[in-house]
């Protein structure tokens, strides 16, 4: 069942130097029980996406649809949507010190958020299940801790107590905002274990947004890989990582060092993400992509499926075939690069390779 | 055990620490600040770092790896200890003295944002070097500074712009030149990639990797992101709470790890391969690294490890070789990880007290 479907979403900003166009047309859907990843890097639309789903984006343009239980998440007021926001759909930040009020104990601030949703609960009531939360997410000594301020818990601690209070109304989805990119390694797993964890005995849907490929690998079913303001390539994981069909996905991975390539130099992709404010002219990776072809540097390519199935899309005009790592989709894509790319393409391609190790272009 | 046992030829040794120690002095608050403890950033490590060679240092937060940087830099006074460049000793020199080792030992720090001043165009940020050591003036130096700018791939006309009109991995970029300029031999790079996207960070590891290949540089390369130190280093050092627990050739410390931190770190660190982190048993850590303030008795691991005994707690493991590993790899460790054993399974046999949490 399909839980959220946002469809189309367009969001941009006027700003004093110009229009920033942040997420451009983005459809998905997310499942009941199931998690999506979003990867993309800094400036991609990520957070944007999802922050304008719960009305955190005030001031921005907005268009399209997000279909959540029926209603449409875009069209609801501010007051509708403070019923929605943390009881239905629940944010867990990035740095959970700054998303901890500093002066109130952690204890008081989960028990305004039950409360704040269900005045029909006691204050007692909200604590022991403030409590129990705790003790859920692995708080040693809750009906202690939860008396302490934020800054007497550990980074790894706050971020628990911040998935305590996501869970804290038992919230359809939880969207996850780099959850674990200010936290240590062994913190990290323990973090990331702890949500697949929660996610198994809540049965929530959860949207786990980060730059880390490595995270999404671990906890992701379905990837969406955005690039400037769109999806570049949506499909199961195990699709994104094993057979990658946009070259930017494809570079993604190329360019992590791993075990595979110790020592061995790395494979940049040149150049470095646009500026939202003025996108090149058709596809916006096209004047860092090693495939460039000349319909590329004038027409954008959509979304269209690229496996039988139709669970794997891609934002890319090289061959529907030409996915995956082996040495027969680099063939299909080199053949189609001899047909496609004329002069024009051939210039920028030039331009990239000359500056291939990244950034004499400024 | 000092680095005294392992000797390498000294021709091939750029630095040696030994011994290091520092700590910080934690001050009660209120007027008369009196000391009521110590921070034990640093506590009694040894390590060398080869000529032209790359030692990576591996840890988490707290793990005192960058107050070993800044230590070997000669930015902060030591505690106790000696470092060693080139043969010399450089622990502690006063200002003046320190001045030409400076020349030798440059740093890249993590942020490219707050490390260049904003105000100051990029020509005056690289060409800064050589007006503090007066080896270049006027067109000269604006001639060696387009140079550097070209060498590290910025085009040299930017040579007016502010850092604002550049991308992080430009500026990192900047970082880099500048830390090139007067030649050192040794470069110390605080995470100098963690802070730029992954498309961004290739570059500016290949562009790290190609400096030192022309310029014979050494590297102290410090990340806590486990894979980019594997491809930068030639040996590795993993650090917990002041001390080194493990270390050793990058082969020896990723292949066949002994201490059970470096072999949960490892297992911790998020592959971008979903088969292989299904496949992966994967040791979940309990608790968080305690407080350099009051480390715990014994190994200071104990409290976190999966194979901790009585013995642990009461004794401090030395840092040595143990049996079967080459003569370089070495373990601070009562009960080193053998070939084969699964630390999922294993259950330690001491009382931790709060084994799962912290203060």
């Amino acid at each position: 069942m399909t839980l959220l479907e946002v469809t189309d979403l367009t969001v941009s900003f006027r700003t004093a130097d110009g229009v920033v166009r942040a997420v451009r047309g983005v459809s998905f859907g997310v499942e009941a029980g199931r998690t999506l990843g979003i990867v993309g890097e800094s400036g991609s639309g990520k957070t944007v996406l999802t922050q304008t789903l719960l009305g955190l984006t005030p001031g921005a343009d907005v268009s399209g649809r997000a279909m959540f239980e029926g209603t449409d998440l875009l069209a609801l007021d501010d007051h509708q949507m403070r019923a929605v926001r943390g009881a239905r759909i629940s944010v867990i930040f990035q740095d959970p010190l700054t998303s901890l009020h500093p002066l109130y104990r952690v204890g008081w601030q989960i028990v305004e958020m039950i409360r704040a949703h269900d005045k029909s609960v006691s204050k007692k009531e909200a604590t022991e299940r403030a409590v129990d939360l705790l003790r859920r997410v692995g708080i040693p000594r809750p009906e202690q801790r939860v008396n302490d301020y934020p800054h007497q818990f550990s980074g790894g601690m706050r971020q628990r107590a911040m998935i305590a209070m996501a869970l804290s109304l038992s919230p359809q989805l939880i969207i996850a905002d780099e959850p674990t990119t200010a936290l240590d390694a062994t913190v990290q797993a323990q973090i990331l274990d702890l949500l697949l964890r929660l996610q198994q005995d809540f049965g929530t849907a959860l949207i786990m947004i980060t730059h880390d490929l490595g995270v999404v690998a671990d906890i992701a079913d379905d990837v969406m890989v955005m690039y400037a303001g769109r999806a570049a390539e949506k499909a199961p994981k195990r699709d994104i990582f094993y057979s990658p069909h946009h070259p930017y996905t494809k570079g993604l991975l190329e360019s992590i060092p791993s075990s595979s390539a110790a020592g061995g130099r790395l494979r940049p992709i040149p150049g470095s993400p646009p500026s939202l404010i003025n996108l090149p002219s058709g596809c916006k990776f096209h004047p860092r992509c090693g495939y460039v072809l000349d319909r590329c540097l004038t027409e954008e390519p959509g979304l269209r499926p690229v496996s039988q199935d139709g669970y794997h899309s891609s934002a890319c005009w090289l061959p529907l075939q030409a996915a995956g790592l082996s040495e027969q989709a680099e063939e299909l894509r080199a053949e189609t690069v001899r047909e496609g790319r004329g002069e024009a393409a051939a210039e920028v391609f030039d331009a990239e390779t000359a500056g291939a190790e990244g950034s004499v272009a400024g | 055990m000092s680095t005294a046992d392992l000797d390498p030829d000294p021709d091939d040794v750029l630095v040696r620490v030994d011994n290091l120690v520092k700590y910080f002095p934690v001050r009660s608050a209120g007027l008369i600040r009196r000391t009521v403890g110590q921070v034990q950033a640093v506590d009694d490590v040894s390590l060398i770092i080869p000529r032209g060679k790359t030692l990576g240092l591996v840890g988490e937060t707290g793990s005192g790896k960058s107050t070993l940087a800044r230590c070997v830099a000669g930015l902060i006074p030591v505690t106790s200890g000696r470092v060693t460049f080139n043969g010399r000793d450089i622990t502690n020199l006063s200002r003046r003295a320190m001045r030409p080792v400076r020349r030798e030992i440059q740093m890249i720090f993590q942020d490219p944002y707050s490390s260049l001043n904003p105000r100051r165009r990029v020509g005056a940020i690289i060409g800064d070097p050589f007006t503090i050591h007066k080896t270049a003036t006027g067109a000269e130096r604006k001639r060696q500074v387009q140079e550097l700018m070209e060498r590290v791939g910025l085009n040299p006309e930017h040579y007016n712009r502010f850092p604002a009109e550049f991308s992080g991995g430009q500026r990192q970029r900047i970082g880099v030149a500048r830390a090139l300029a007067l030649r050192p031999q040794l470069i110390i790079c605080d995470e100098p990639v963690s802070a730029l996207d992954v498309s961004i960070q290739a570059q500016v590891l290949n562009l790290l990797t190609d400096l030192q290949r022309d310029y014979s540089l050494s590297y102290l390369f410090i990340a806590h992101d486990l894979e980019v130190v594997r491809h930068v280093s030639d040996s590795v050092a993993v650090m917990y709470l002041g001390r080194i627990g493990e270390s050793g050739p990058e082969g020896a410390v990723y292949g066949s790890p002994r201490h059970p931190y470096t072999v949960a770190l490892l297992s911790a660190a998020p592959a971008a391969d979903p088969d292989a982190a299904a496949s992966r048993q994967r040791i979940i850590l309990t608790g968080d690294v305690p407080s350099p303030i009051d480390p715990p008795s014994g190994c200071r691991f104990h409290p976190r490890c999966p194979k901790a005994q009585p013995l642990c707690a009461e004794q401090e493991p030395p840092l040595e070789v143990k049996a079967g590993d080459v003569p370089t790899h070495l373990t601070a460790c009562h009960f080193p990880v053998e070939a084969g054993e699964s630390l999922a399974t294993a259950t330690a046999a001491t009382p931790a007290p709060g084994r799962s949490e912290v203060s």
